[in-house]
């Protein structure tokens, strides 16, 4: 198999959330996480879902991941309904979940193993290959104990990466990390969203980082979670998190998220 | 460097002070053995084999009956953990049998297989069997649900995901039980050794209790050393490089 194959020719996906609806019992009674959620999301789209906490956007980014089943409607790659997890569809967790017991190039290669049309040498310059895009060359070897907390996410990247998926799921990635890396993770994120070509379905509750990232901003609400709104940002990469432009948006954002809060349960303000 | 030189002033300090307890006349030299009485015996039996027979009679019943032990423990902990039927029935049995100190299965062995060497295995397995299966069961039962779900966005299947996630996510806590396990199974291991004379070998507990029916003490004393001894090798050996590369990896323990 030649590994340059491997490396660079994998189209992005399309994905289409056909009323999807999912419910937890709870000791309180039934909880409605999301209620008929329809999304159409294209090829290369850098989407991303945003809502205060408990709106069901993780809960939804697992559906997408074949993580959970939804309890009606259904989740389409490419016109083929998502069954299970899978390859193609990576996901990134606001934890790194990055495996201790290995070291950094091996949790790299994890995903790889069980590629198959591989041998153990191409799967390491692959490893290697996504090791180098997120700038950790130079820690292949180590433990991820001792990775701070944005090398570790560049790590668990590097990990999504390497399979070569059509689709990248981002749950809160950033989240824990401090601003100062967070503004250097939006940089990078952007170059690969650009070099790679991926799908890129981003869960976040920070306005700012929506507005940053996305070519589209959903927003969503909770109780029932509900797609309320979305927003279009037509601003071109990269972005920096702290341009006026932006501030823009994300204030306009903003204002709309604060809207549904003084009128819950109405319907698609637009 | 600095920290073995510091070892052996303390032992040869040691020596030195059972060696003045015993010149004080305390107790007589028949019961309390000065150092060198006790290192002419060892020399002697280590010459004509007889710690060296009893050593490997002793180690192999050890090491069968652990290994053993950790055979069934692991994959009984797996289940324990997995299936909730299992963790009410075996798993109960299992915490149960656990806080019995092992020893207490010699009669029952002896009763059961006789004077022979699976009445040694039998007390080995009973002292490490349960130690590993609780904590297996408890080490699984730690590992955060993320891993799996990451391994499972991978391509894991579920025995690849056992395999690979699961237990590795849970050496630390294997290697605890393993540590217990072994320590439990010593010495009862010992303890039944003295006081069951087993026909099919001769142990070192045996070697021991018979210094003692010849009034001996500077064999008995012997004996207790090379038991030392190998419980010091064995933790050395066996358990500290396993313990240093977990700490390695986890970035727990000492710096
Ligand atoms: N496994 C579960 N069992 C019960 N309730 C759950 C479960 N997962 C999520 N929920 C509930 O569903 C709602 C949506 O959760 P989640 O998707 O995590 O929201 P978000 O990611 O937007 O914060 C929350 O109220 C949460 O408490
Ligand atoms: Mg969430």
């Amino acid at each position: 198999m030649p590994i340059k194959e491997e490396l660079y020719f994998v189209p992005p996906a399309k994905l289409r959330i056909d009323r999807v609806s999912k419910s937890f019992a709870t000791r309180s009674g039934t909880l409605q996480a999301l209620d008929q959620i329809s999304l159409k999301i294209n090829e290369g789209d850098f989407i991303c879902l945003v809502g205060p906490s408990g709106c069901g956007k993780s809960t939804l980014l697992n559906i997408i991941a074949g993580l959970e089943k939804p309890d009606s409607g259904e989740t389409l790659m490419d016109g083929k309904p998502v069954t299970g997890p899978g390859r193609e569809r990576m996901v990134m967790f606001q934890e790194p979940a990055l495996f201790p017991w290995l070291d950094v190039l091996k949790n790299v290669l994890f995903g790889l193993k069980l590629k198959p049309n591989l041998n153990n040498k191409e799967r390491r310059e692959v490893a290697q290959f996504y090791l180098r895009l997120v700038g950790l060359e130079e820690f292949a070897h180590a433990n991820i104990h001792e990775l701070s907390g944005g090398m570790k996410q560049r790590a668990a990247l590097a990990r999504c990466l390497a399979p070569n998926p059509r689709v990248l799921l981002m749950d809160e990635p950033f989240a824990a990390l401090d601003a100062l890396t967070r503004e250097q993770l939006y940089g990078d994120i952007q170059r690969i969203w650009a070099e790679r070509k991926k799908t890129i379905v981003f869960v976040t509750h920070n306005v700012r980082e929506a507005a940053c990232l996305g070519n589209r901003v959903v927003l969503f609400s909770p109780h029932p979670g509900r797609v309320r709104e979305e927003f279009r940002i037509d601003l071109p990469h990269p972005r920096d998190i702290n341009s006026v432009e932006l501030a823009k948006y994300a204030s306009r954002i903003t204002r709309a998220l604060k809207g549904y809060e003084n009128s819950p349960g109405t319907e698609m303000a637009e | 460097m600095k920290r073995v030189l510091s070892s052996i002033i303390f032992f040869v300090a040691l020596v030195a002070i059972w060696h003045f307890v015993v010149l004080t006349g305390w107790k007589p030299r028949v019961l309390l053995p000065d150092p060198f009485a006790v290192g002419e015996y060892l020399k002697a039996s280590l010459m004509d084999g007889t710690i060296f027979q009893a050593s490997k009679v002793t180690l192999w019943r050890l090491f069968t009956g652990y290994g053993i032990g950790i055979i069934l423990g692991i994959p009984l902990g797996m289940l324990t953990a997995k299936f909730r039927f299992i963790e009410d029935t075996v798993g109960v049995l299992a915490l149960g049998l656990q806080t019995l100190p092992s020893v207490c299965w010699v009669p029952l062995g002896i009763m059961w297989f006789g004077q022979t060497e699976a009445t040694m295995l039998f007390v080995v397995i009973m002292g490490s069997l349960w130690s590993v299966t609780i904590s297996t069961d408890n080490g699984i039962r730690n590992v955060p649900p993320i891993f799996a779900r990451a391994a499972r966005t991978m391509g894991a299947k579920q025995f690849y995901t056992w395999t690979r996630v699961i237990l590795p996510a849970s050496a630390p806590f294997i290697l605890s039980g393993m540590k217990q396990g072994w320590a439990f199974a010593w010495r009862s291991l010992m303890a039944a050794e003295i006081f069951v004379p087993i026909l099919t070998g001769f142990g070192l507990g045996q070697v021991l209790q018979y210094g003692r029916d010849l009034n001996a003490m500077d064999q008995v004393i012997g004996v207790m050393l090379v038991i030392v001894i190998i419980g010091l090798v064995v933790d050395k050996v066996l358990f500290s490089p396993i313990e240093r590369l977990l700490h390695r990896r986890w970035g727990t323990g000492k710096a």
